[in-house]
């Protein structure tokens, strides 16, 4: 049996009807019904019922102390590349096989001291390259839709292990959507803030420009408290921001009436498969009948975001994974003198998709190519900024767009690299401009979840998300029907 | 753009990484596929075009040359295989011998 909702869960732990050890051996219940472990649907990188246990009796003596906050009592899976101290952070990667971390991450912190009960570290992308969840050393995670499917990636195993009942809230990352794109395909919430918005401090870096901490939850609601409590300023990371964190859970008590929702045209190409964009366009009529304005929009370098995310990511990755050198993190390869051991250790740690991503940024940032390639990318991503800014400043409060060109895939379906990255296609531009964005369901196809996708301006997640709210809440049961 | 078999030895080196001549020449082809992607980049006009430097969300904001401290969760001893006098001793990088 799944879990209630996080806000009734709170409740329900705060005013001592549920105990925070039953809701966690509920919680292990289901992943042993949905068969969670390496064997079947393969969510979790590592996990450990015992841990679990001991982080519920955690929450509850702080709970019994005073510290009841916005997630009390809820389990919350955490993406195997933040850094957490009582399980391993392995990035999904063989070269961290068996590391564990000195400190933890400051949104597993935020958790803790919230009451919520971290459980598992959920399996991805190596290294949080790839769109699928194949791409790990521990395995293909399944997704728990349609097992024969990936649950897109990179932050699968988090999306699964909402999707598959088990948690309400999950803690994923993204650089150029790898919240969203498993949100959409395993039919559930998955949120980014505005850069900055949560702290990066204990993430793994892949490219620090991009990188953000994202939310998944099984409905806006758990996705909006689930943020709630990770954001915020903190002075470990120098890229977070002193802003004020609103009550994200309290956006949906405004109206849709009033609000401009704009359909960029380049998110709606003659490509895309037409059911998706009926389902697009379904939401949207809904939401203009609940007094939206709905307005069509240009994003004219929307097309450049692939060529410029996987030039600008991939230069960052390189710089970043240079400190995975069996020096000072992880497993150590023996080779012929020092650099023997370094190029050892990296060839045989790394996998295949991360290896090229490496030799790509490396490539780029050589003498010769940096101008060509880095340079001018930084260039057109200015202007993928400046579309945003423009059509935000005409008025328009959030974009609607669909999350990803297609449902989820089959497992080993794609195999051409460029393939797999235009998964991205819709959801990297946000990464690239900084924005908040997040996607939920707006219905099936074939019985495959379809997400439709919000994004707003800088720091404006609340208009964000009292449209998300009001999609919700308008679709109802349609939105996974 | 046309990745050479002598390109991808020389990044290789660059990242660090050790690739066998068979593996060498699948990435010269992957990379030289992957960027014929990029080229259309090279037709977008960006005179007079900023860099992109961050996100533009806001400036880096200043601080004291001093952060909080590391709170960590176990001892330091605990993250090396030994330690003496309040140092670690690792393995000796160049000849991977013992620390001791």
């Amino acid at each position: 049996m799944s879990l209630p909702s996080a806000a009734e869960l709170r409740e329900d732990t705060i005013t001592g009807r549920r105990s925070t050890t039953e809701t966690v051996r509920q919680a292990i219940a289901r992943a042993h019904e949905v068969r969670a472990g390496r064997d079947g649907l393969n969510i979790f990188a590592w996990s450990d019922d015992d841990d679990a246990r001991a982080h519920a009796v955690a929450a509850s003596d702080a709970l019994r102390d005073g510290h009841g906050g916005g997630l009390a009592g809820v389990p919350v899976a955490i993406k195997d590349n933040i850094a957490t101290t009582t399980l391993p952070t392995t990035c999904g990667s063989r070269i961290l096989e068996g590391y564990v971390s000195p400190y933890e991450a400051t949104v597993v912190t935020k958790l803790r001291e919230s009451g919520a009960i971290p459980f598992g570290k959920t399996n991805m992308d190596e290294f949080a390259m790839g769109s699928s969840t194949e791409h790990s050393a521990y395995g293909p995670t399944r997704n728990p839709i349609a097992p024969d499917r990936v649950p897109g990636g990179s932050s699968g195993g988090s999306a699964a292990a909402v999707a598959a009942g088990i948690v309400r809230v999950a803690l994923g990352s993204e650089t150029g959507g790898s919240v969203r794109q498993p949100a959409a395909f395993c039919g559930v919430v998955g949120v980014k803030a505005t850069y900055g918005r949560v702290s990066r401090y204990g993430l793994v870096a892949f490219a620090s420009s991009l990188d953000h901490v994202g939310v998944f939850g099984a409905t806006v609601d758990d996705a909006a408290r689930g943020l709630r409590v990770v954001a915020g300023h903190d002075p470990r990371d120098s890229t977070s921001v002193a802003s004020p964190v609103p009550d994200f859970h309290r956006a949906g008590e405004r109206p849709l009436a009033g609000l401009v929702i704009g359909r960029p045209l380049e998110y709606f190409p003659e490509s895309l498969d037409g059911r998706i964009r009926a389902l697009c366009d379904a939401a949207l009529e809904r939401m203009r009948g609940l007094g939206a304005e709905v307005r069509d929009v240009s994003l004219p370098n929307t097309a450049l975001a692939i060529p410029v995310y996987y030039i600008v990511a991939p230069a960052e990755a390189s710089a970043n994974l240079s400190r995975f050198d069996g020096v000072r993190y992880g497993r150590r390869v023996v080779g012929e003198g020092l650099r023997g051991m370094y190029e050892a250790t990296r060839s045989g740690g790394f996998g295949a998709e991360v290896t090229r991503r490496i030799l790509l940024g490396t490539y780029v940032l050589s003498a010769g190519y940096y101008d060509a390639y880095y340079r001018k990318a930084q260039r057109v991503r200015t202007l993928i900024a400046d579309d945003f800014t423009r059509v935000f400043n005409s008025g328009v409060d959030v974009l609607f767009t669909p999350t990803t060109p297609t449902t989820a895939f089959p497992i080993g379906a794609i195999s051409d690299p460029f393939e797999m990255y235009m998964s991205d296609i819709f959801t990297a531009t946000a990464n690239l401009a900084g924005v908040p964005a997040m996607s939920q369901p707006i219905g099936r196809l074939h019985g495959l979840p379809v997400g439709g996708q919000f994004m707003a301006r800088h720091f404006d997640e609340m208009t964000m998300f009292r449209a998300a709210y009001g999609l919700e809440r308008a679709l109802g049961a349609e939105a996974q029907a | 753009m046309s990745i050479s078999l002598e390109d991808v030895h020389h990044i290789a080196a660059l990242a660090r990484l050790g690739l066998s001549d068979a593996r060498a020449a699948s990435v010269a082809t992957e990379l030289s596929t992957i960027l014929a992607h990029m080229e259309v980049l090279a037709t977008v006009d960006t005179d007079g075009v900023p860099e992109a430097t961050g996100t533009g969300v806001v400036e880096l904001p200043l601080r004291p040359d001093a952060g909080p401290p590391i709170s960590m969760m176990r001892p330091l001893g605990s993250f090396a295989p030994h330690m003496r006098d309040g140092l670690l001793l690792v393995p000796r990088l160049s000849s991977h011998e013992s620390a001791e």
